[in-house]
């Protein structure tokens, strides 16, 4: 695979473009996270409606167009779901909505830095706690 | 080769195993030796020869292995520290310049730097000569301020100027940028430091390695840099010490090898420069940065800065033809290192790299552990493409079309 298959027309567009781009009035869950290697920001509000489901979703952040548009895509994905289903997202799913590029492992933590600061928000809500498994002393 | 001949980047080449394999099938392209160069044949001979013919501990084993490892090992301090202009029990074998800085920042810190201190940085330090300050600061009770600077990435020295007039304990300060290449004029801010009264260290990671460095002109109280920078292996680099000043600090680290005696309820320290390398040494690297100082000396330190020059004023030359691109710092090639960063456009320096790196070409993007400075340009990264001798125009030329091809992609 070659980076013209990474740098789609369509991840551009949301790169450019970011849909949910931006904060919410208000808010049940707030999280944020760094990719201290690069740099790469992404901060994300939730919103809770009827049943625990995700009613809104914003996110704001800074970053490659890989981290941003991969963040912009999740919260489309996430609207209307219950918050439950945060926890059977899995990374598959995010690479699968970015066309399956073939990354490497640097890169694959800028897709993965929105679902990160998901999970992270999500689980924090529920009691629980998410352990990166792209977390090198993990794997 | 005579001293005036320039440097003939074909035979460079030869010297370098890794430059004869492909990247995603291409030339390999390597312009990120601000971050870490490669290494010679002769230094990786170095390396091997050391442990297939005479390894063994050094100063203490009196055997013909330990003979042996002993002088090589201690051949290599005075390489070392005559390459910057220095004696050779001047001069600490360390991890590299972090480890250096660490050590002035606890041995020599800890006992100068009281309550109510001011010490100074500036804005263009790498994280390596901030953050083992703003530790001693926060232990001690003191603070450290920030020099700017002026609007094309050169040192503000009216800001310089009046920090000094507080009276700084220290001033820790770059002799070269890793970001926008600048190069400060050390022995000048040195003098001026050591006028307000303030020890001063100067963090020379990115200019040993690419320029005749003569610390002895230059000035300071300590001087660090790093071996694999300047084709040396990784975790051996050097703390060099105004004659004298190791004498008055207390040990960094503390155990076998850095003592004189040892009783059950107190020791004595050994000589200097030993009371500053506890445990086992880290021999074979100490031995691999003596190879690369003496493939260094042999092309000559005024001949790889010419290199490099003529290499960054070619490389000015064919950027400025790619619209939407911007080059950070001096604009004026001859205050600058062989280091460029850049932006282009609104792709984000990683996504840039990755397309880069599809051509084989190695470049840096990120806040290249500089994030202060990254607040000062404002921007969240930069790319970086770093120069050394085995670099040349055809190097140039991929980089510049690797740029145009993102271009491309991106629709720019």
């Amino acid at each position: 695979m070659s980076s013209a298959d990474i740098y789609r027309e369509i991840i551009l567009d949301y790169y450019r473009h970011p849909r949910n781009f931006g904060k919410l009035e208000r808010f049940d869950i707030a999280s944020r996270d760094t990719n201290p290697l690069c740099g790469d920001e992404i901060e994300m509000q939730v919103k809770l409606g009827d049943g625990m489901k995700i009613e809104d979703v914003k996110f704001t952040g800074k970053g490659c167009a890989i981290s941003q548009a991969a963040a912009s895509m999740l919260t489309e994905l996430a609207k209307g779901k219950p918050l439950e289903w945060v926890r059977s997202l899995a990374k598959e799913d995010v690479f699968k909505m970015l066309g399956n590029p073939d990354l490497g492992p640097s890169r694959v933590k800028c897709a993965l830095l929105g679902m990160k600061v998901l999970k992270t928000g999500a689980y924090g809500y529920l009691g629980a706690h998410y352990d990166d498994p792209e977390e090198p002393g993990l794997r | 080769m005579l001293e005036s001949e320039a440097i003939n980047v074909e035979r460079m080449r030869a010297d370098f195993p890794i430059l004869t394999r492909k990247v995603h099938g291409k030339r390999l392209v390597y312009l990120d030796n601000a971050a870490t160069t490669q290494k010679p044949q002769a230094v990786i001979d170095a390396l091997v020869r050391f442990y297939s013919t005479y390894n063994s501990n050094v100063h203490r084993s009196v055997h013909t292995l330990g003979e042996e490892a002993t002088a090589a090992y201690e051949d290599s301090r005075k390489k070392t520290a005559e390459f910057v202009g220095a004696k050779p029990r001047d001069l600490v074998f360390v991890r590299g310049t972090t480890e250096a800085i660490n050590l002035v920042g606890s041995a020599w810190g800890e006992k100068k730097v009281k309550k109510g201190d001011v010490m100074v940085a500036t804005k263009m330090e790498h994280h390596s000569n901030i953050v083992p300050w703003q530790q001693l600061a926060r232990r001690n009770g003191a603070s450290l301020k920030y020099v700017g600077l002026d609007p094309d990435g050169t040192l503000d020295l009216a800001g310089f100027e009046s920090l000094l007039r507080e009276a700084p304990r220290l001033v820790a300060l770059t002799h070269c940028s890793n970001v926008l290449g600048t190069v400060n004029d050390v022995a000048k801010l040195c003098s001026m430091a050591r006028k307000a009264g303030a020890t001063t260290l100067i963090d020379g990671a990115q200019s040993v390695p690419h320029m005749p460095v003569d610390v002895g002109a230059i000035g300071p109280d300590f001087y660090a840099f790093s071996g694999h920078k300047m084709l040396g292996p990784t975790g051996i680099g050097a703390l060099v010490a105004r004659k004298g000043i190791l004498e008055e600090m207390d040990p960094f680290q503390t155990g076998g090898e850095m003592i004189r005696d040892v009783f059950d309820d107190h020791s004595t320290w050994n000589d200097v420069p030993y009371k500053f390398e506890a445990g086992t040494v880290n021999i074979a690297d100490a031995i691999g940065l003596g190879a690369a100082v003496d493939y260094l000396e042999a092309i000559g330190m005024e001949r790889v800065r010419d290199h490099e020059l003529r290499l960054l004023d070619y490389a000015f030359k064919e950027l400025a033809s790619v619209r939407g691109l911007k080059i950070y710092g001096p604009t004026e090639t001859r205050s600058r290192a062989g280091v460029i960063s850049f932006n282009y456009a609104d792709v984000h320096p990683h996504d840039l790299a990755t397309i880069l790196d599809e051509e084989g070409i190695a470049i840096r993007s990120g806040h290249h552990c500089a994030q202060p400075l990254m607040r000062w340009l404002d921007v969240p990264a930069t790319s970086r493409a770093s120069f050394y001798i085995y670099n040349a125009q055809d190097d140039v030329d991929a980089l510049k079309a690797g740029i145009v091809k993102a271009g491309g992609l991106f629709k720019v």
